[in-house]
């Protein structure tokens, strides 16, 4: 069996390719979010008809975009959807 | 005789300078050379290349907005390459604009010229303006071409994006101007991280060779220069499109003791 020996000497863990894809992985979320004017328009009238169910939501106060966030290990950014969502009132469980 | 149904294909890339234009000429180079009848159309209008690249600049009459105004007959238009047999050349105009063609005059001209070709290669302007709508207007399928950059990666997602929303779902990627040694020092992305971001299928990969600025010095594309690492990709690649199974090229060169050695000398 041959060894690897480039595995055991380990790649360069900042090397530049990494953050090329982050980066790329990132501003790709972006693009295609943006390049369909209807996109978050769907998502945002299909989360009212789920939400619709349970409680009262501000319309106008409705914010939906895509945005960043930290990773899990905090050391990255990763894409995120972030929803602001007013509540007016609770509806009773039946 | 019965010929098989015409391939048109447009290659496209979104960004500028990835090597649309060499990948067009050595495409058509290397389907001639496979025994197959190619035409090649440059649909960058004001800005043609292609005639240089193949080194056909000196025989041009007709152009393509010759052709499609009914200027000129199409053949008349049509260059003939002698050193290739059965590769023609449509050049493109150079003194219009990009509005001298339209949508329709384009997909009338990829239907005449299947009647007489086994391939029509249509080499894409730069950008997502009327230039790339009328050059994907006639086409079936795409080859993107990008580069394992972070610019060139972004624009073929879009384009892919694009092509899509046009119907044109029969799409390929091919990866240019790989560098090896980069790719080895992980300061370059490799073919499994552009594939892994663009989730497209993969046509094929050609390196980094400095015989493609010799090729093009001269006129002549790197796929007939049977030493040309780019040019081994480059027929690799027609093969594929010629409907033959060929895998990947090893661009680790060297294997195991190749890079020991590139470590040692490294440090």
């Amino acid at each position: 069996m041959i060894i690897d020996l480039s595995k055991i000497f380990g790649k360069r863990k900042n090397a530049s390719k990494e953050m090329a894809k982050d980066r790329l992985r990132l501003v790709l979320v972006h693009d295609r979010a943006n390049s369909d004017t209807e996109f978050l328009e769907k998502i945002r009238d299909e989360i009212m008809q789920v939400l619709e169910k349970y409680m009262d939501i501000s319309e106008s106060g409705l914010d939906i975009q895509i945005g960043t966030a930290q990773s899990e290990d905090g050391k990255t950014l990763v894409p995120a959807l972030t929803a602001n969502i007013p509540i007016k009132a609770m509806k009773r469980n039946n | 005789m019965a010929k098989s149904q015409a391939q048109v294909i447009v290659i496209t890339s979104g960004k500028g300078g990835v090597g649309k234009t060499t990948t067009t000429a050595n495409i058509g180079v290397g389907l001639a050379l496979l025994g197959k009848k190619v035409v090649l159309i440059d649909t960058d209008i004001g800005l043609r290349n292609l005639d240089v690249v193949l080194g056909l600049e000196n025989r041009i009459v007709y152009d393509l907005v010759d052709a499609v105004t009914g200027h000129c007959k199409l053949k008349q238009a049509l260059i003939k390459d002698k050193r290739y047999d059965g590769l023609f050349l449509l050049p493109a105009a150079q003194t219009k604009d990009k509005d001298a063609v339209t949508v329709e005059q384009m997909e009338k001209l990829c239907n005449d010229l299947k009647k007489d070709f086994d391939f029509i290669i249509i080499d894409c302007p730069a950008g997502i303006e009327q230039g790339f709508k009328n050059a994907i207007a006639g086409a079936d399928k795409a080859i993107v071409v990008t580069t394992p950059e972070v610019s060139a990666v972004r624009d073929a997602d879009r384009i892919i994006g694009l092509l899509d929303a046009n119907e044109i779902t029969d799409h390929f990627l091919l990866i240019n101007r790989i560098r090896t040694d980069m790719v080895k020092r992980g300061e370059m992305m490799n073919v499994d991280d552009v594939l892994d971001i663009l989730n497209i299928e993969l046509i094929g990969i050609v390196p980094d060779d400095e015989n493609v600025i010799v090729s093009t010095n001269k006129g002549e594309p790197a796929v007939v220069n049977m030493k040309s690492l780019a040019g081994q990709g480059y027929r690799n690649i027609t093969k594929r499109l010629s409907g033959e199974n060929v895998p990947l090229m090893e661009l680790d060169g060297g294997g195991f003791f190749a890079r020991l050695f590139g470590k040692f000398k490294r440090k």
